[in-house]
């Protein structure tokens, strides 16, 4: 094996370090660094959930010691602020549901950090995500994402906007192990992270409400929740606090005709005007996305039968992707629900990722 | 492993062996122990007594204290009484500036503006802010030249303001940072006209300028072990017959009554041992360590030729250990790292939060631009030091140099 002078991002979390440990373990020369992606560490999320607090950086710096690889920090803020969680706002206020954490690996981790530490002379960059590289189906020496064997806790989903050059810097060394073993493994190596809860909501939303965030960001902007006839329902003071598909929270004074839970089906930020609707009206069967990029085969000039998965932690639903004009047009095979404008589609060939593109727009079945 | 031998002689390459480590350069963060001063310590650590207890045990104990306390103030024109034993400078930081606005505040209540230079240690600094924003007083920062040196005119002038408000006056002895020396004896003189308490933080100073209570006027002179050969975590304040500060730290009423606490013995022993060599070979080392500091300076800038250096000019105006840059293009991070990758330690020099580096208020108070201030390294020498460290960094320094501009693009 070829000994590459790998940079390890630490979040302070458990798999990043044990992911640490492995590739130091397997010979590398690797240099541990956590990103510190607040100015004010203290405003962002307290305790031990999140990925960018002082403790996380006191953890991060204790797993490297116990690991015996050089550490330091590195101050990310500004640009975390301007290309995460700027852009988590903006998407917000244009009725889109954005992912930070897939920004976040697309514009800080795998390209600033990636960019800074290849000019410093690292060959690749580490990092605690469940998912694995495997070799490209070409044989060019290239390779391609795919899932974790832990189904549970695969994270390709966020990992799929990555290309095919950055994917080559790339080292997931935890992508072959169940997480209930990562934290044995993480006990046995003497890292003091082993029983760290994982982190789940938004790291840069300190309480967890994303709503009062986004109400601080973009202010009031009341406006009327109604029905597909335009009946008036109920009203909202921020038509950014809805997510296609959302049930719970929506306050509606009157129930629904037929009895029947309501959910948010379209968002018009413009006329601040919130759809709702029975659960049957989110049924989609065809998106379209733009931004693709295809990592795992060469571009297509056709359709191809593949797996789709339109959110974080979802299902994958057999599907027809086909290039159309700069973006991709997805056919489903049978009706999904929730799908979310802004959110990432990702395209499978089993637990292989083929590529990805960004949903902009639906069409209900 | 160390640098020196037993008495502690100057160090030689033969006497060094391989480490992690290859070339040194952040004395001004913490210098090696002098073995002999080890070896003091370590017996001392296994000996028994509480220097304030009454018998025989104690008795030894104290006898240990007192004769240190006579060491270190004979090294730096001090009575024995005027000694203060504390946990380290940034302690002793703390109780001349908050004790003696408390205590110049009490006797009158129009007291409360306190001058400081805003180049000072974060020792100071945070301790003038805090008085300022929980204890009413009034911070007036003491405006200085490209250097950071306050003269004694604006001292002047900044009391001419107002004469009777000022509680204390603080400026540093020798900057950590950029190793600006400060006309003490003449600053102290004018506070002195005044009779306005006049602190200064003389740790880095310490074991390269000839420091002296006495001979500069001073009310007070904070002093710390670890920058001079000794252990970590015992310093002085060195404060003048007269001036009571308010106690920081309240207790058994140990030093005066004005820092309780149980006295450190092994720590005050060792701190005397490193005081006593230091002393003893401060002109030689001043010499020596200027000679090395202008070899580095020209390895530096003949590798890297838009190299800055800050601070004054080589000469009595700065630490003969001192030589501080700024690197064009560059993130004093990525420097730091890379150096440390070919085993050479230095500092940017400045405070960090969760380890971001922050850049330096000492170089923007002197009128560098942010980002001067953050492609700035300091690399300070001291008593280990050898020509073979400053060869290691000027056979690197070009390459990291140029790798680190890569970066920040």
């Amino acid at each position: 094996m070829t000994s590459l002078r790998v940079l390890a991002a630490m979040s302070g979390g458990v798999d990043s370090a044990v992911a640490a440990a492995r590739a130091a373990e397997a010979g590398h020369d690797v240099t541990g660094v956590h990103l510190a992606l607040s100015s004010n560490p203290s405003s962002y999320r307290t305790g031990a959930r999140g990925c960018c607090t002082l403790e996380d950086a006191r953890d991060a710096r204790r797993a490297a010691d116990v690991i015996g690889i050089p550490f330091y920090v590195w101050d990310m803020a500004e640009r975390f602020h301007a290309a995460v969680v700027e852009d988590f706002v903006d998407e917000y206020a244009r009725g889109n549901t954005p992912n930070p954490c897939l920004r976040c690996n697309e514009k800080i981790k795998f390209a600033a950090v990636l960019d800074r530490a290849v000019a410093l002379g690292f060959d690749a960059i580490c990092t605690g995500h469940h998912a694995r590289l495997e070799p490209a189906p070409g044989g060019d020496g290239t390779v391609r994402l795919a899932r974790s064997v832990d189904q549970a806790k695969d994270q390709s989903y966020v990992l799929a906007v990555l290309t095919s050059a950055q994917l080559g810097r790339a080292m997931f060394p935890l992508g072959d192990t169940t997480k209930d073993l990562i934290r044995r493994e993480a006990a046995d190596r003497g890292l003091a992270v082993a029983d760290k809860p994982d982190s789940h909501d938004v790291c840069f939303i300190a309480d967890g409400d994303t709503r009062s965030f986004l109400r601080r960001h973009l202010g009031s902007a009341p406006g009327d929740i109604v029905e597909p006839d335009g009946t008036v329902v109920g009203r909202h003071d921020g038509s950014y606090g809805f997510t296609i598909g959302q049930r719970k929270g929506l306050h509606l004074g009157r129930p629904a005709a037929d009895g029947r839970p309501r959910f948010v089906l379209n968002i018009e930020p413009a006329s601040r005007t919130v759809t709702v609707g029975p659960a049957q009206a989110l049924d989609v069967l065809e998106i379209q996305a733009s931004r693709p990029v295809w990592s795992g085969c060469p571009q297509p000039a056709g359709p191809v039968d593949c797996l789709v998965q339109v959110r974080a932690h979802g299902e994958a639903h057999p599907a027809v992707c086909e290039p159309a004009g700069d973006g991709v047009r997805i056919c489903l095979r049978e009706p999904v629900r929730g799908v979310a404008p802004g959110q990432a589609a990702v395209f499978y060939d089993g637990d292989a990722v083929l590529g990805s593109a960004t949903i902009s727009r639906t069409v209900n079945g | 492993m160390s640098n020196t031998d037993a008495v502690g002689q100057a160090p030689t390459a033969e006497a060094r062996t391989s480490s992690a480590v290859s070339a040194y350069l952040d004395h001004a963060a913490t210098t090696p122990m002098l073995p002999a001063v080890l070896a003091a310590m370590t017996e001392e650590l296994a000996q028994l007594g509480n220097p304030s207890s009454l018998h025989n045990a104690g008795r030894r104990a104290r006898r240990v204290v007192e004769e240190s306390r006579e060491l270190i103030a004979e090294a730096y024109g001090a009575r024995p009484s005027e000694v203060v034993f504390t946990s380290g400078g940034t302690e002793a930081d703390n109780l001349a500036v908050k004790g003696l606005y408390w205590a110049r505040l009490a006797a009158d209540p129009r007291r409360r503006r306190v001058l400081a230079a805003p180049t000072e240690h974060h020792a100071v600094l945070d301790s003038v802010r805090w008085l300022a924003e929980h204890q009413s007083a009034h911070a007036h920062w003491l405006t200085s030249g490209p250097a950071g040196t306050v003269s004694p005119a604006e001292l002047a002038a900044a009391i001419e303001q107002d004469p009777d408000s000022v509680a204390v006056i603080s400026v540093m002895w020798a900057n950590n940072e950029v190793g600006t020396v400060q006309p003490i004896a003449q600053l102290a003189e004018v506070a002195a006209e005044y009779q306005i308490p006049f602190h200064s933080d003389a740790v880095q100073a310490a074991g390269q300028l000839p420091v002296s209570l006495a001979a500069s006027r001073a009310t007070a002179l904070t002093i710390s072990a670890h920058k001079i050969g000794g252990p970590i975590g015992v310093g002085a304040l060195l404060l003048a017959r007269g001036a009571q500060p308010v106690p920081v730290l309240h207790g058994g009423g140990q030093e005066r009554d004005v820092r309780s606490g149980t006295l450190d013995v092994p720590a005050i022993r060792a701190f005397a041992v490193a005081v006593q060599l230091a002393t003893q070979r401060r002109a030689d080392e001043a010499k020596r360590l200027a000679s090395l500091r202008d070899d580095l300076i020209a390895q530096v800038t003949a590798a890297v030729p838009d190299a800055i250096l800050n601070g004054a000019a080589p000469g009595p105006g700065r630490l003969p250990g001192n030589a501080h840059f700024s690197f064009p293009g560059c993130e004093g991070d990525a420097l730091l790292m890379l150096l440390d990758a070919r085993g050479i330690a230095c500092s940017t020099g400045s405070a960090c939060t969760a380890g971001i580096a922050q850049p330096s208020h000492v170089l923007l108070a002197m009128g560098a631009d942010d980002a001067r201030a953050r492609g700035s390294l300091r690399f300070s020498l001291g008593h280990s030091s050898l020509q073979s460290d400053v060869d290691a960094l000027g056979a690197v320094i070009g390459e990291v140099v140029e790798r680190a501009r890569r970066a920040a693009r």
